[in-house]
């Protein structure tokens, strides 16, 4: 049976009928829909279990603490963590970026670099940009090849002993570019580099193994891998964590604390002041649950048929350009398109108009619309409830685009 | 088209999106202002043309848009035309949407307003100098 055929029936959203015609959601690179079994879990803690996690003691208080951690154990199983003191709870994607850029920040001089890349989100790019102006570090970004893949070649003309920090994307959210992580860490070991790894459009479609990937830091959402919104995760390794300060200050992140001093927890609850968001973190456990009985190979596998299935179909419609990699190079599971004379907000609403969600616009990477040489795309991305039914009714439509306006 | 389609896109819409009456350049404009939409990075740019007593002689705009905002733009510069600065920075968007009569959805309406905006940035700049 196809994925989309086993699981259509567990996103009751699904069912929605938009302009008259059943929902076909093709953004869930922006955010994906949630299965049944999220919604009821999260239902469950607070209708069952909540009260605040660590420090209540009592029951509630007891059963909130073990359910936000067991959260922490599913995660370290799903990324291929080695130990669970590694995984540090955000509340998403963006703000795990900005911890970490704050963290590592404040150990900047004068002269010392960052090196990002011309694919990132603001998300991956801003924090830097923040910390470099503050620490008087210098900011450079490798460049792409036209098909969208990173200048590996320039990356190592960029990396010098000054060269603190690597940030980069594992999956483009434009263009579905897939880095090559484990070698482009490597490189970066060879001048003492730190890599901290964008991992939001990675999380959902593929397989994770963190000792494989071998990278100090790697960040994602929830709410992109069929979890709720308001929850993320930073992955750090654990030597390196070890060695930093903690980026944010609040209760929960200390052991003893004085007027004029304190002293910092264990990991992982160093870098986690406040009152984390439990019920997200049980939702994030089914979601993962979700995926792992999928399984990951199978999502991969589904979303890279979609993928394919509508690049190539794209690129056969007069008129339409695709960008980034050529079809038969792996990408994430997102196609970037443009529609002679048509602006990419306007294929967006026309396409809303039967029933179909696709994002339009800059998707949050000026710098890389401006390599593109456009103002903005439209994108259509996948998860493992759409249907090659749903593809084909959004190649018919884009086919009779250029005649609606 | 559909009928969700039809609210959005107009009539006015259309037909301003594929002919508009002031797109390009105005060589001599003497009042000129660009802004982007941080939306979608939508960029317009609108020329003025402000004869010596303060009449707007002409006004023409360029701009990386969709149909929306460039419609917006070229009514802009058709309601503005013949006007004296006051009344220029008088319009309102309520103006601008009675003439596209078109249903535009709030996550749209950036793309309405950001002609006036940079009309209004533009006639500032003027009065400054």
């Amino acid at each position: 049976m196809r994925l989309d055929e086993q699981t259509r029936a567990d996103f009751p959203i699904l069912q929605r009928i938009v302009n008259g015609r059943p929902l076909v959601y093709f953004d869930s690179g922006a955010s994906s829909q949630k299965p049944r079994t999220v919604l009821e879990a999260m239902n469950r803690y607070y209708e069952r279990s909540h009260a605040n996690v660590h420090r209540s003691i009592h029951t509630l208080g007891e059963e909130a603490t073990e359910l936000y951690e067991l959260a922490r154990d599913a995660v370290q199983r799903f990324i291929g963590a080695p130990s669970r003191e590694e995984v540090v709870f955000t509340r998403g994607t963006t703000d795990g970026l900005g911890l970490i850029a704050e963290t590592i920040g404040r150990t900047l001089g004068r002269g010392d670099e960052i090196v990002v890349t011309e694919l990132e989100h603001h998300s991956n790019l801003i924090p830097w940009q923040l910390v470099a102006r503050d620490r008087g570090a210098v900011l450079k970004a490798v460049p792409i090849r036209d098909d969208g893949t990173l200048d590996l070649g320039a990356l190592d003309r960029l990396l010098t002993p000054r060269t603190r920090v690597l940030a980069f994307a594992h999956v483009s959210n434009v263009v579905g570019t897939i880095t090559p992580v484990a070698e482009i860490v490597r490189r970066a070991r060879t001048v003492n580099a730190l890599t901290v790894v964008d991992g939001a459009q990675a999380a959902p479609h593929l397989r994770l193994d963190m000792s494989a990937l071998g990278c100090d830091f790697y960040v994602f959402s929830a709410h992109k891998m069929l979890g709720p919104t308001g929850i993320g995760v930073l992955y750090g390794r654990r030597a390196v964590l070890d060695s930093l300060e903690p980026g944010r200050g609040g209760s929960e992140m200390i052991k003893e604390v004085w007027i004029d001093h304190a002293q910092w927890n264990d990991l992982p609850w160093r870098f986690e002041p406040g009152t984390p968001p439990i019920a997200e973190a049980v939702g994030l456990t089914a979601a993962i649950e979700y995926l792992e009985k999928l399984g990951m190979d199978r999502v991969t596998e589904h979303e890279r048929a979609l993928t394919c299935q509508t690049h190539e179909g794209l690129a056969g419609i007069p008129g339409v350009t695709v960008y980034g990699p050529p079809v038969g190079v792996e990408r994430g599971a997102v196609v970037s398109f443009a529609v002679d004379g048509l602006h990419p907000h306007d294929v967006a609403a026309l396409l809303d108009a039967e029933g179909i969600a696709v994002r339009a616009g800059h998707h949050c990477a000026m710098p890389l619309m401006r390599r593109l040489g456009v103002v903005g795309t439209s994108r259509a991305t996948f998860s493992v409830f759409n249907s090659p039914d749903e593809v084909s009714s959004l190649l018919a439509a884009v086919a009779g685009l250029r005649s609606a306006l | 088209m559909s009928n969700a389609t039809q609210g959005l896109y107009s009539d006015v819409i259309r037909d301003r999106w594929r002919r508009p009456r002031h797109r390009g350049e105005l060589p001599g404009a003497n009042a000129v202002a660009e802004d982007v939409n941080p939306l979608c990075g939508d960029r317009v740019r609108m020329m003025l043309a402000i004869a010596p007593e303060g009449r707007i002689t002409e006004a023409r705009f360029i701009g990386d848009s969709c149909a929306i905002c460039t419609a917006s733009a070229d009514v802009v510069a058709d309601l503005v035309s013949g006007r004296s600065r006051s009344e220029a920075a008088a319009l309102d968007v309520s103006d601008v949407l009675a003439v596209l009569q078109a249903e535009i959805r709030p996550t749209r309406m950036r793309c309405a307003t950001l002609p006036l905006s940079v009309l209004g940035q533009a006639l500032d700049g003027a009065a400054k100098r």
